[in-house]
């Protein structure tokens, strides 16, 4: 436990367990009893805990969605498919880290799997580019798409990125139609496509391999228009506040849920994936494969109308009365 | 007064002069006059206006709202509006320093528009289409609910009456105030250029000052023709962030159309009085009248 590195919000916890210790080690030495003082005080901190994590503001989950000890997507890949075979490159000069692909078997059936790949050390987050693809990325993914289309397999993206990557060669190549092209045709595909978001889902470049018949989060995870640090730059004039944005965002799973934003929550255990990755692995298996099950009954004209339907519907207006 | 005191409204002073000098003289001889912001000849209000906001010494483009858009693009008279009539709604009860309602009413009462575009039918030198014309100046022409839905309408519009579609952009991006509906107007717009493609009806986007962020990454650069306006500025990601994130210095033409022409992302430059005769050739060149 004491390995993973603690949030500030999370302080209390650390203290209370440090006083658990401290008495444990007392009630060895000495010759009065204090079990009964330590199961007092492990009570309590599962309490607090449990009270803690229920109630975390919208920029305490953003820390848990950003913890470097969180799952990444080669993380799920290797925990939950067996066979993975990564496909590499764009076919025009690039391969992307930012962005992996490949197809392996979930339960013995063969799926396309292509998500945004963070590194949890310095080394990795350069190789990864701190998970922000280029548009040489989306074009990847969309050669992988149509590749998952052209051979019948269903499609599951994991989404953990703080954008698509804001540099001269990004811009020079197309940033911006990269992921409008992916939106697009991710619109068109004849196969299930499932979406997780499942740490930071940011902008456009979350959305660029998110339109889906399905889409999940885990249950720290955000997704939103912008970074909230970038929303208070601009709106705040000042990224301090970034936890007020991230309030007045409502970026958080639950509400993105009640919104029929998303359609589904997968559950992750107590204080965030990165404190039991196995669970987390185990129900998000379950989450797919439960998606999956749903979508295989649908007819490929039924995938594209219900997921073009599902997108025609969102966004919220009103009519002015005419006088 | 204090020499403090003094000094702070000696300095309001000036804030609110600036604030009404630019980028009109808001004195009524002034008026008259017009500075162009590249050049810096001072010309007459009238001349300017004239040339379709054109600067007749430098050719600098000034920005244009949506209806003088439309009146230098649509033939006269031609242009019939479709769904003014919807509006924006504050899913997320938004509030930074400002209240996102008390933004919409500023905007509206600026604009004189529900929202960031208008949208339509009509002519362009003789042959029709369906329109849209983005509105800068209303939230930064922002895209929210209305916009997104608008597009929607105007591309449904265009296939059940088998038109082109013809959308000139400027947009600082997606409408933060509406979170993550904002987001999904990219997707939702994006799926509707889907089915215009499948009903095989040609798009053109024409990007003017400025076309930025979730505009960029979705509606606006799926035409199958892509125009910018000559000195237009455009791009995903905003110049500032760039800097922020390479903590380089940027060349001094990055992001304009013609840096984009430069690099592939862009069919073609069109200077203002260009625009209708190119988009109604291009249209015809599509029709299968000829």
């Amino acid at each position: 436990m004491r390995s993973i590195m603690q949030l500030p919000f999370e302080k209390p916890i650390y203290e209370i367990e440090e006083k658990i210790e401290e008495l444990k080690t007392l009630n060895e030495n000495s010759e009065t009893d204090l079990s009964s003082q330590i199961e007092t005080l492990t009570n309590q901190l599962t309490e607090f805990k449990k009270n803690l994590y229920d109630n975390l503001k919208p920029y305490e989950r953003i820390q848990i969605a950003r913890h470097p000890m969180r799952p990444t997507f080669l993380d799920y890949i290797h925990s939950i498919t067996t066979d993975w075979i990564e496909l590499h490159g764009d076919r025009a000069g690039t391969d992307d880290r930012a962005i992996i692909g490949g197809i392996a078997r979930l339960n013995d059936k063969p799926v396309m799997f292509i998500g945004t790949q963070k590194g949890k050390t310095t080394r990795e987050n350069l190789e990864y580019n701190f998970g922000m693809p280029n548009p040489q990325g989306y074009r990847k993914a969309l050669r992988l798409f149509k590749h998952a289309e052209k051979f019948g397999f269903p499609i599951v993206t994991i989404v953990d990125t703080p954008g698509a990557y804001p540099g001269i060669k990004a811009e020079e190549t197309g940033q911006g139609v990269a992921i409008a092209e992916n939106l697009l045709e991710m619109a068109k595909l004849k196969v299930p496509v499932i979406a997780i978001i499942t740490g930071e889902g940011c902008s456009g470049g979350a959305l660029g391999l998110a339109v889906a018949n399905k889409v999940y989060m885990l249950e720290n995870a955000y997704y939103t228009v912008i970074t909230p640090e970038g929303c208070a730059s601009i709106l705040w004039n000042d990224a301090n506040y970034a936890d007020k944005a991230a309030e007045a965002l409502k970026i958080t799973a639950d509400f993105l849920l009640e919104s029929k934003i998303i359609d589904g929550i997968i559950k992750e255990p107590l204080g965030g994936a990165h404190y039991d990755p196995e669970e987390t692995y185990k129900n998000m298996k379950e989450m797919i494969l439960k998606g999956l099950d749903e979508l295989s009954k649908l007819s490929e004209k039924d995938l594209i109308e219900k997921r073009y339907s599902k997108y025609r519907a969102m966004g919220e207006i009103s009519f002015e009365k005419q006088d | 007064m204090g020499i403090k005191e003094w000094l702070q409204s000696k300095k309001e002073q000036q804030n609110n002069t600036r604030a009404t000098n630019n980028p009109v003289i808001d004195d009524e001889v002034s008026k008259l006059w017009t500075k162009c912001f590249n050049c810096g000849a001072n010309l007459p209000t009238k001349e300017v206006e004239e040339n379709m906001k054109v600067c007749p010494k430098c050719g600098y483009h000034f920005r244009i709202t949506a209806r003088e858009r439309l009146e230098q693009v649509v033939d006269l008279t031609t242009f019939k509006e479709i769904n003014s009539e919807i509006i924006s709604v504050d899913p997320l009860d938004f509030r930074d320093l400002k209240s996102y309602k008390a933004r919409i009413k500023d905007a509206k009462s600026k604009t004189n528009l529900n929202d960031a575009i208008i949208t339509g039918t009509g002519k362009i030198d003789g042959v029709e289409a369906a329109i849209g014309v983005m509105e800068f100046a209303h939230l930064g022409g922002s895209m929210g609910s209305v916009v997104g839905e608008k597009i929607v309408k105007l591309i449904e519009t265009a296939i059940s009456k088998k038109l082109p579609v013809v959308i000139f952009t400027s947009s600082g991006g997606a409408r933060m105030q509406e979170g993550i509906f904002s987001l999904m107007q990219m997707a939702k717009t994006s799926c509707a250029v889907a089915k215009l493609n499948e009903a095989k009806l040609l798009y053109i986007t024409v990007l003017t000052e400025p076309t930025f962020g979730g505009v960029t990454a979705s509606f606006g650069t799926l035409g199958d023709i892509i125009i910018a306006e000559r000195g237009a500025r455009m791009g995903f990601a905003g110049r500032r962030v760039i800097e922020q994130t390479i903590r380089q210095k940027l060349p001094s033409d990055f992001q304009t159309a013609e840096y984009f022409l430069k690099h592939g992302q862009v069919d073609m430059i069109c200077e203002r009085d260009e625009l209708r005769g190119v988009i109604s050739n291009l249209i015809r060149l599509h029709s299968k009248e000829n």
